[in-house]
């Protein structure tokens, strides 16, 4: 089996440390557009990342591989690239390949290899276990056991697109402009204790869900220990594959909805939770009861998304930054005001939500016009 | 029989100080000091002297020093003075030699080989001064998961009982016969000032202290002293004694001159008879028959408390731990090799058990190994001795942890080891009611109540300096530890780096 841990924390610290800009857009009445206002925005914190790492996520980008998982996923030597194509025909049912397409760029030196696979599960293949988790164990083995290979991404009809750089040079080099999504997510990195290393860049993806992600958990140790526990092994030792992880189990596997999980992750505190009407009480209490394990304590911010979903929040005391724009049914969620500003100057509204609440853009929900009094009379549309 | 046995102290008084008060005479409970009325003079016989400190304290012109007798034999690494003494006193009495407290042997101290982390740049540290701070812990049985409907809340997950405690700092077991009632009250009232509880220990609950019961865990053990309904309803917490980690394996027992009229209506038995607790739980000779115990406690209880099981730690207790989670147990309370006692036999108190640090870490893995670490809390106990020891334990996987030792020192005791005599100087090891009236129970309970909140104050500094606001976050959390001058397999079994790696 492969050590992840050697090529992403080369130097077997607890865990890798870094800090990132962080940005997502959504249009939530589900209108695809080119990726390149978010190539500008994530751009314009250029100095929030440190070239180490740099990476985007799409949605709604296959449509007319819809319904097949497509697969991204890199290479570093021909041998790995031909042990798991030969894996994939043994395992999935391939209805295309073809490299993704690239274009020099100065800044990206070395790129590994990236192919892109559509692939279909046979009833008969996955042999009881739902799709899905065919998919996620089929992942987990082509990442912890075959050399010189990592998938990227495994969702339909979206892509994640990553590489060591800066943001906009992995646009670049991945030639982003000439894609189409309904929702975006960027991040932008910087690393204390890695050289980097593809795999290891922002977004985490497994199946559909992605996670982006700036912050350092403190809580790391007992999160993962927790984890482990449901069989989760945390092979790279990064706080956002602990993240990724706790989002499967509770969302998933628990089913239970984005807005409980964001209070399992960044809970209320006691006093507070004592200040909610009784049978919310006794939800948040039984919450933080079971799953204190998981609270992600320390500064963090972090965007999930799915399909027709994205979620952004902090942590419950808001140590890093996290600020969100509407215009129209579109939502931004950024590190910084001013990128959302650089891309969209006449918002209709602005704001910093508080520590642990998360805001959530929803195909299911869209985002519509409200009027607002204001003081002095008159109304406003925001 | 000529003692051979040299005194361990020496009593010097300093005669410009000294007026013949007599304080001295009157606070040795050990009849060192003496009124010679012919010559007008307050003398000293120090072969009594325990170094209990207490004349020392109570001289109102400091004219007392106790120092400790050099003995100076020729040196030898085997037989050292305690070798040689515990020796002659078996010589001299063919009994089994008693004492009290817990191990006061060289054992390696783990807490002092493990260091905890503080955030710097990466991540911020918290200033509790500033910040919200949570120590608060729930002890009792969680479920694998939470479920609820579509519509919010709607909760459909119950839970098992669970108990609040504001910090994660109980009072540990000590029984009424053992220590006098004054110390029960002290400690009653300070765990429910500070929102944590107290344990009663083997030898019931006095009917005064039914007022307490909110923050009472009271015990079931192999005597059943005092057990009867009412003990069981008015507490919060049922605790099974099956060991004690002063004295794994041995049963206990309460001398017949310390059962009063109070403690014979407490514990049930006839005044002035020995009260002594079988070894075993003889209804529990396999982990089946803890089972039924557990549940007849359940049963008995109505499902309303959590049930605890306390062991002390030995040799398997990983694979024991997992036993009594399987049984039923709610929370499981482990007591390390420096456990105290009220009386233990020497030998068994100094060479049985392991390290309650080896212990909590081999089992929080192996519950953990097997999916089953949220079916329980564990707490532990036996040689806590600072906030600094609380947080190791509970990044090591503790929930909570018990005091016994530091709750008495600071109450007054010095230990001198004298429990088992029933003459405790300081008026807490003892039912000899002229000595127990030293101890007054609101001095007492506030002495306890300021400690507790001097470690929760503590706790917070350690909490917020690794950038850290609730105390689950540190629970298991054995990243935030490092081990100093460990070798490698302690450095595995405590699953701890070593410092700098």
């Amino acid at each position: 089996m492969k050590d992840l841990s050697k090529v992403n924390n080369p130097y077997g610290d607890d865990k890798v440390i870094d800090a990132c800009s962080i940005f997502g857009m959504m249009d939530t009445a589900g209108r695809r557009f080119p990726g390149k206002d978010i190539v500008r925005a994530i751009a314009n914190m250029h100095i929030r990342g440190n070239g180490l790492g740099g990476g985007f996520a799409v949605y709604g980008l296959y449509p007319q591989y819809a319904d097949q998982y497509a697969f991204h996923i890199m290479y570093l030597s021909r041998e790995g690239k031909s042990e798991v194509e030969a894996f994939i025909k043994q395992r999935f049912r391939l209805l295309h390949a073809e490299e993704v397409p690239t274009q020099p760029t100065p800044a990206i030196v070395n790129p590994p290899l990236v192919w892109r696979y559509f692939l279909e599960v046979e009833p008969q293949q996955c042999d009881g276990q739902s799709q899905d988790n065919y998919v996620v164990d089929r992942v987990m083995e082509v990442n912890t056991k075959i050399e010189d290979a990592f998938v990227f991404s495994s969702g339909k009809d979206m892509a994640v697109f990553k590489g060591v750089g800066y943001p906009e040079e992995i646009a670049e080099y991945f030639r982003l402009e000439q894609y189409e999504g309904y929702l975006w997510t960027a991040h932008g990195r910087f690393p204390t204790n890695t050289p980097g290393w593809w795999g290891g860049a922002h977004p985490f993806n497994i199946l559909d869900w992605t996670v982006v992600h700036n912050g350092e958990i403190s809580s790391y140790g007992i999160n993962r220990r927790y984890l482990e526990q449901f069989g989760y092994h945390c092979a790279m030792h990064t706080d956002t594959e602990v993240i990724a992880y706790a989002i499967d189990l509770l969302m998933r596997r628990h089913s239970l909805p984005i807005e409980i999980v964001a209070k399992i992750l960044a809970p209320s505190f006691w006093s507070a939770i004592e200040r909610r009407p009784p049978a919310e009480q006794e939800l948040l209490r039984t919450l933080r009861q079971v799953y204190g394990s998981l609270l992600l304590n320390g500064p963090f911010t972090i965007i999930i998304a799915h399909h027709g979903e994205m979620i952004g929040f902090t942590d419950r005391i808001r140590l890093r930054p996290l600020t969100v724009g509407v215009k129209g049914p579109v939502l931004y969620l950024s590190s910084e005001e001013s990128a959302i500003r650089l891309v969209c100057p006449d918002l209709d509204r602005a704001w910093i939500p508080t520590g642990g609440e998360p805001i959530v853009g929803s195909l299911e929900r869209p985002l519509v016009p409200q009027e607002v009094e204001v003081a002095g009379g008159g109304n406003i549309r925001c | 029989m000529k003692t051979y046995l040299p005194p361990k102290f020496i009593v010097e008084r300093d005669p410009e100080r000294c007026i013949q008060c007599q304080v001295c005479v009157n606070q040795c409970a050990f009849d060192t000091h003496y009124y010679d009325a012919e010559d007008d003079e307050v003398r000293s016989r120090p072969d009594s002297c325990v170094g209990c400190h207490r004349c020392v304290l109570f001289c109102p012109t400091q004219a007392l020093t106790i120092r400790r007798n050099p003995l100076d034999y020729r040196e030898n690494y085997n037989w050292r003075p305690e070798v040689i003494e515990d020796i002659i006193k078996q010589a001299e009495t063919g009994g089994v030699l008693l004492t009290g407290m817990g191990n006061d042997k060289g054992y390696r101290i783990y807490w002092d080989h493990l260091v905890l982390n503080a955030s710097q740049v990466t991540n911020p540290s918290i200033d509790p001064l500033r910040e919200p701070m949570e120590l608060a812990t729930y002890l009792g049985r969680k479920p694998d998961r939470v479920e609820i409907d579509r519509d919010y809340p709607g909760l459909k997950t119950e839970l098992a009982p669970q108990v609040r405690i504001e910090v994660p700092v109980m009072f540990a077991a000590m029984s009424y016969g053992a220590v006098s009632i004054n110390v029960h009250e002290s400690l009653a009232r300070a765990a429910t000032e500070a929102g944590t509880l107290w344990n009663t220990g083997e030898g019931g609950l006095h009917p005064k202290l039914y007022e307490y019961g909110n923050n009472t865990i009271v015990q079931v053990a192999s005597g059943r002293f005092g057990v009867h309904p009412k003990y069981l309803d008015v507490s919060r917490v049922v605790e099974i004694k099956i060991g004690q980690g002063a004295k794994p394996g041995i049963g206990g027992h309460l001398p017949g001159e310390k059962v009063s009229a109070e403690v014979s209506m407490t514990r049930m038995i006839p005044t002035g008879t020995d009260a002594l607790s079988p070894a075993p739980q003889h209804d529990i000779y396999s982990i089946e028959d803890l089972a039924q115990l557990v549940y007849a406690l359940k049963e008995a209880t109505n499902y309303t408390k959590p049930i605890s099981v306390k062991i002390a730690a030995v040799h398997n207790s990983a694979a024991i731990a997992s036993g009594m989670v399987r049984a039923g147990a709610d929370i499981i309370v482990l007591d390390g090799l420096r456990g105290a006692t009220g009386a233990a036999p020497k030998i068994i108190r100094d060479n049985v058990g392991i390290p309650i640090e080896m212990a909590l870490a081999s089992v929080d893995t192996r519950l953990r190994q097997e999916g089953i670490r949220n079916q329980a809390s564990v707490v532990i106990s036996g040689g806590i001795r600072n906030s600094g020891d609380v947080a190791k334990a509970i990044a090591l996987g503790a929930d909570a942890v018990y005091i016994g030792t530091a709750a008495l020192i600071a109450l007054g005791c010095t230990l001198c080891q004298q429990c088992h005599t029933g003459k405790c100087a300081w008026g807490i090891c003892t039912t000899d009611l002229a000595l127990t009236k030293r101890l007054n129970p609101d001095i007492g309970a506030r002495r306890l109540a300021n400690l507790l909140r001097s470690w929760s104050l503590e706790l917070k500094d350690i909490l917020g300096g690794m950038g850290i606001n609730a105390l689950e976050s540190l629970r298991g959390n054995r990243l935030h530890l490092r081990g100093v001058g460990l070798n490698e397999t302690e450095l595995e079994i405590l699953g701890v780096r070593m410092a700098g790696s």
